[in-house]
Order: structure tokens, then C-alpha cells, then sequence
């Protein structure tokens, strides 16, 4: 069997009134693989991934996930693949009128019904194990700091164990050694589970640790494509630029 | 003015919208029971103290402003039976919806408005949770069925206020000062406005939600959503109540 794209995007378009913001997008990305996308703030690229989650409409394109266009999928059918995918938000996201315990046993109870109650304990301690964060379980979103609650988004992403992870911005906000724990995380559930990302990020070191390959947004399209190393001697100035 | 009327229809069509998906919406399975339990104590324990004070203060300024006027007739022996009928056909509803409007609309308008403005919305769906069923369907429940047992509440409590009220007076018992209510409350005076509460309530949530699930980004969206609701959520106690007390003026 041809090995085929988790994700498939082609020619996806999508502006805000007369705002145009992406002009024609491709991606693709195989199973197990890490896709880095950079690009300069306001480009496009939360944007990119909400439109994969059906979160913001594309206006023009095809975006197929595990074989299924999702631009045409009702909310049900749409609803079958989002089980199956983490998305970490850029501002965390977290529902503040709950505790960090109950944002992560909320997001898993919806995700896996009938779950024995040890089961969902356990889940939530190695998740939070994961991030660096077991004594905050019982704190409320306003009472953590900007880079925890990134972390927190981050273990409830992960926590449904998603086929498919897309994280906005994980490390940002964060000091270099959490930011490096975070960025070796990411590598460590690629390597275990076998996970697919996109990661958008601005930390290099970051994107040369957990992705195999970088994407560059600009003017609404993908500008250059490669390797850390490759792009690093890139001829052209303006990629360069983002290496230094 | 052609701009404005625009938006008036749009607002008409996207209200009507919101409305249908509420009704679709709970003919699927998978109730939030624990959500909708926690909205109803939400939506009674923020307004108990408040409806307590004014239900009361009704009864009694309501008592003490019509005794001139009644004794002038020499109809005070009436003062019980007439004031507590103006609060339970009328007064205590109104009260208790617009409180519950300033109150309650205005907190899920703004609960709501700063859940979709910092993407707690969004999450909820990329987890494939449907937020409005979760957020708006338990909230909407929640204030139809509590702002009618508040209103009975407020009518015990302004008949109270009336009882004090005529005491400052005259000296009636308690127990007697409410037979005298029962004994000249029909039927037909209570369930008219009994059930007008349920639109009411019904209306608070969703208004409320409404404002809050449509919140644009940005903070000060919020502050918008919450001032809006409460507006739109009294106003449309006025109009739900005038258009009650003409239907029960056609029919009864
Ligand atoms: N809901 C929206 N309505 C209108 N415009 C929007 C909306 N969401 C995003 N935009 C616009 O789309 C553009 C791209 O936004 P996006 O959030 O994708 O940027 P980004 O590349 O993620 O930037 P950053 O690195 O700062 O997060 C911005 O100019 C923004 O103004
Ligand atoms: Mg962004």
C-alpha cells in the first residue's frame, strides 16, 4: 500500500472580509512526521492550523486528514476526526472557571466515555507528569503563570493520546530550559507514539529539535520548504534571516 | 437608516437562528444534567438575597401608599386582598424578571463573552464537544425554570412585606392577613401570570447567551456582550409581559 499523507492540504485559501490571509496553501505531511511552520506574527499560521480543525472555514481548497476532506464533512463527521487530534492553543485556552484537574478529566471524560475512574486519575497524573506540573492539579487557571498555563494546554492536548497534534506556539513565554523539556517532549511523543505534528513556532531551537521538516509563511503562501540545514544555507536572505 | 434597519433584520434573523438550534438541540440526546443542576443553584443563589429585599420592600411600600387612598372609600378592610393582588398579577413578576435580567443576563452574557473571546469555546469544539448544548441548552433551562420559583417566591415574600405594612396600623394576625389573600385569589389570577414567568426566564437565557456566544474577539467585546443582554434581556420583559396581559385581557 502507497503510504499516504495524514494531512493533505492543497490550495487552501482563506481571508476576513477583504483581508487576505492565506492564497494558496500546500502541505502534506506523513504519519509519524513533524512539520515545522514559521513565518513573521499576523502571517497566517494559527489561522493555517484552525482551518485543519474546521474552526475557521476555508473559502477555497481541499484539506484531507486520514483520507477524509474535511471542508465537506458535517459537524458529526467532523467531530469523528477531531477525537482523534490534540490542538494546543496560543493562549492556552483553558476553561477558567475550572480547576486544572477538571480541564484535563473534562476534555478526557468527553473523549473516552465509560472510563473507570482510576483510569482517568492516572491519566491525569502522567499527563501532568509530562509538563512538569503534578502539584499544580488543583490550581485554578487565573492562579497559574503565562508558561504554565501554556504547559497545562499543552497536557491537555496530549491527554487523549490524539493520532494528530498541533501546537501553536508551545514554547513561547517560557524560560529555555522548560522550553527545551517541552521541545523534547514533543520529539518523545513523535518517537512513542508515533504522533504527526505541526508545530507553529519562533523558537529555533525548538523547530531544529522536534521537526524533520520547516515550512516558511509568507504573503499567504508557503515561501520555502526544508530542512533546519538546508534552510539555514538558504540563497535566499529573507530565510536566512529567520536562522540568526 | 436603510444600515440601520439591515442590522435590526439581521439581528431578527440570527436571534431566530440561535432560537431553532436551542429547540433542535434538545431533542438530541446526552443532556449535561450536572451542568444544567449547577446553573439552577447559580441562577438562584445570585439572586435570593436580592429578590428577598425588593419582593419585600413591594409589599410593604405597595401596603403603605394605598391605605389613603382606600380609606378615603372606607375600603380598608380590602388593603390585603387588593395589594396582594397587584403583586402577583403584576409586580412580583415584573420585579423579580427584570432583577434576574440586570442579574443573570448579564452574567451569562458576559461568562459567555469572555469564554469565546479567549478560544475556551473553540476548545470546546476542537474536543468535539458541542459548547452549545454544553453552555447555552443548560443555562437557557436553567433560568425558565428558576425564574418562575423565584417569582413564587417573590410573591410570598411581598405578601409578607404587606402583612408588615398593614401592621404599622392596623393589627391583623398573620395567619389571618393571609386568608384574607387566599380567600380573594382565584385561579385565574395566578396562572395567568404564572405562566408568563416561564417566557420570561426563557428569554433571560437567551438573550444572555445569545450576546455571549456572538461576543466578537476582544476584551472589550465582553463588557459589550454583558451591557447588551441586560438591556435586551428587560426590555424583552416589558414586551413579553404587555403582550401577556393583552392575550389574558382577550381570553379571560
Ligand atoms: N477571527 C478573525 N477575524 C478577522 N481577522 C482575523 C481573525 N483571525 C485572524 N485574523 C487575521 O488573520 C491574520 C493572521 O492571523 P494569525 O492569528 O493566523 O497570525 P499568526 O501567524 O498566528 O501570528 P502570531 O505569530 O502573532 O500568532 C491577522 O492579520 C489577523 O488580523
Ligand atoms: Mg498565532
Amino acid at each position: 500500500m502507497e503510504t499516504q499523507p495524514i494531512i493533505n492540504i492543497k490550495n487552501l485559501h482563506k481571508s476576513f472580509g477583504e483581508n487576505k490571509i492565506l492564497k494558496g496553501i500546500n502541505l502534506s505531511t506523513n504519519k509519524g512526521e513533524s512539520v515545522v511552520i514559521l513565518g513573521r506574527s499576523g502571517s497566517g499560521k494559527s489561522v493555517t492550523i484552525k482551518c485543519l480543525v474546521g474552526l475557521a472555514k476555508a473559502d477555497k481548497g481541499s484539506i484531507s486528514i486520514f483520507g477524509k476532506e474535511i471542508t465537506s464533512l458535517n459537524n458529526n463527521e467532523l467531530n469523528a476526526i477531531r477525537v482523534r487530534i490534540g490542538f494546543m492553543f496560543q493562549n492556552g485556552a483553558l476553561y477558567d472557571s475550572m480547576s486544572v484537574r477538571q480541564n484535563l478529566r473534562f476534555t478526557l471524560k468527553h473523549h473516552t466515555q465509560d472510563l473507570a475512574e482510576s483510569d482517568i486519575e492516572s491519566k491525569i497524573m502522567e499527563a501532568l507528569d509530562n509538563v512538569g506540573l503534578k502539584e499544580s492539579i488543583d490550581k485554578m487557571p487565573s492562579e497559574l503563570s503565562g508558561g504554565m498555563n501554556k504547559r497545562i494546554a499543552l497536557a491537555r492536548a496530549i491527554i487523549i493520546k490524539p493520532e494528530i497534534i498541533l501546537y501553536d506556539e508551545p514554547t513561547s513565554g517560557l524560560d529555555t530550559i522548560t522550553a527545551r523539556e517541552i521541545s523534547e517532549l514533543i520529539l518523545s511523543l513523535q518517537e512513542k507514539y508515533k504522533t504527526t505534528s505541526i508545530i507553529i513556532t519562533h523558537d529555533m531551537a525548538c523547530a531544529k529539535m522536534s521537526g524533520n521538516r520547516i515550512l516558511i509563511l509568507k504573503d499567504g503562501l508557503i515561501n520555502a520548504e526544508g530542512t533546519y540545514e538546508e534552510l539555514e544555507k538558504s540563497k535566499d536572505e529573507w530565510v536566512r534571516s529567520f536562522f540568526i | 437608516m436603510t444600515f440601520y434597519l439591515k442590522n435590526i433584520f439581521n439581528e431578527a434573523g440570527n436571534i431566530t437562528l440561535f432560537t431553532l438550534r436551542f429547540f433542535k438541540a434538545l431533542t438530541e440526546p446526552a443532556f449535561q444534567f450536572r451542568e444544567f443542576v449547577r446553573q439552577c443553584f447559580a441562577v438562584g443563589y445570585k439572586t435570593l438575597p436580592l429578590i428577598s429585599i425588593t419582593g419585600f420592600i413591594m409589599g410593604l411600600v405597595l401596603t403603605i401608599q394605598s391605605r389613603p387612598t382606600l380609606l378615603k372609600f372606607g375600603a380598608e378592610s380590602w388593603l390585603p386582598s387588593m395589594v396582594s393582588l397587584s403583586l402577583i398579577r403584576e409586580i412580583a413578576p415584573v420585579i423579580t424578571a427584570l432583577i434576574c435580567a440586570g442579574k443573570i443576563a448579564s452574567g451569562i452574557g458576559a461568562e459567555l463573552g469572555s469564554m469565546k473571546v479567549t478560544e475556551q469555546i473553540d476548545a470546546m469544539e476542537v474536543s468535539a464537544i458541542n459548547p452549545y448544548k454544553y453552555l447555552v441548552v443548560t443555562r437557557i433551562l436553567a433560568t425558565t425554570l428558576m425564574v418562575p420559583l423565584l417569582v413564587i417566591y417573590a410573591d410570598f415574600i411581598g405578601v409578607y412585606g404587606g402583612y408588615i405594612g398593614y401592621n404599622i396600623h392596623g393589627s391583623m394576625s398573620l395567619f389571618r392577613y393571609f386568608s384574607e389573600v387566599l380567600e380573594h385569589l382565584e385561579y385565574l389570577d395566578f396562572m395567568p401570570a404564572f405562566i408568563k414567568t416561564f417566557f420570561f426566564g426563557f428569554f433571560i437565557g437567551l438573550i444572555g447567551s445569545y450576546k455571549g456566544f456572538n461576543a466578537s474577539n476582544g476584551t472589550a467585546s465582553v463588557g459589550i456582550a454583558a451591557n447588551e443582554a441586560v438591556v435586551a434581556a428587560s426590555l424583552s420583559v416589558f414586551i413579553i409581559d404587555m403582550m401577556a396581559v393583552q392575550l389574558t385581557d382577550l381570553f379571560f
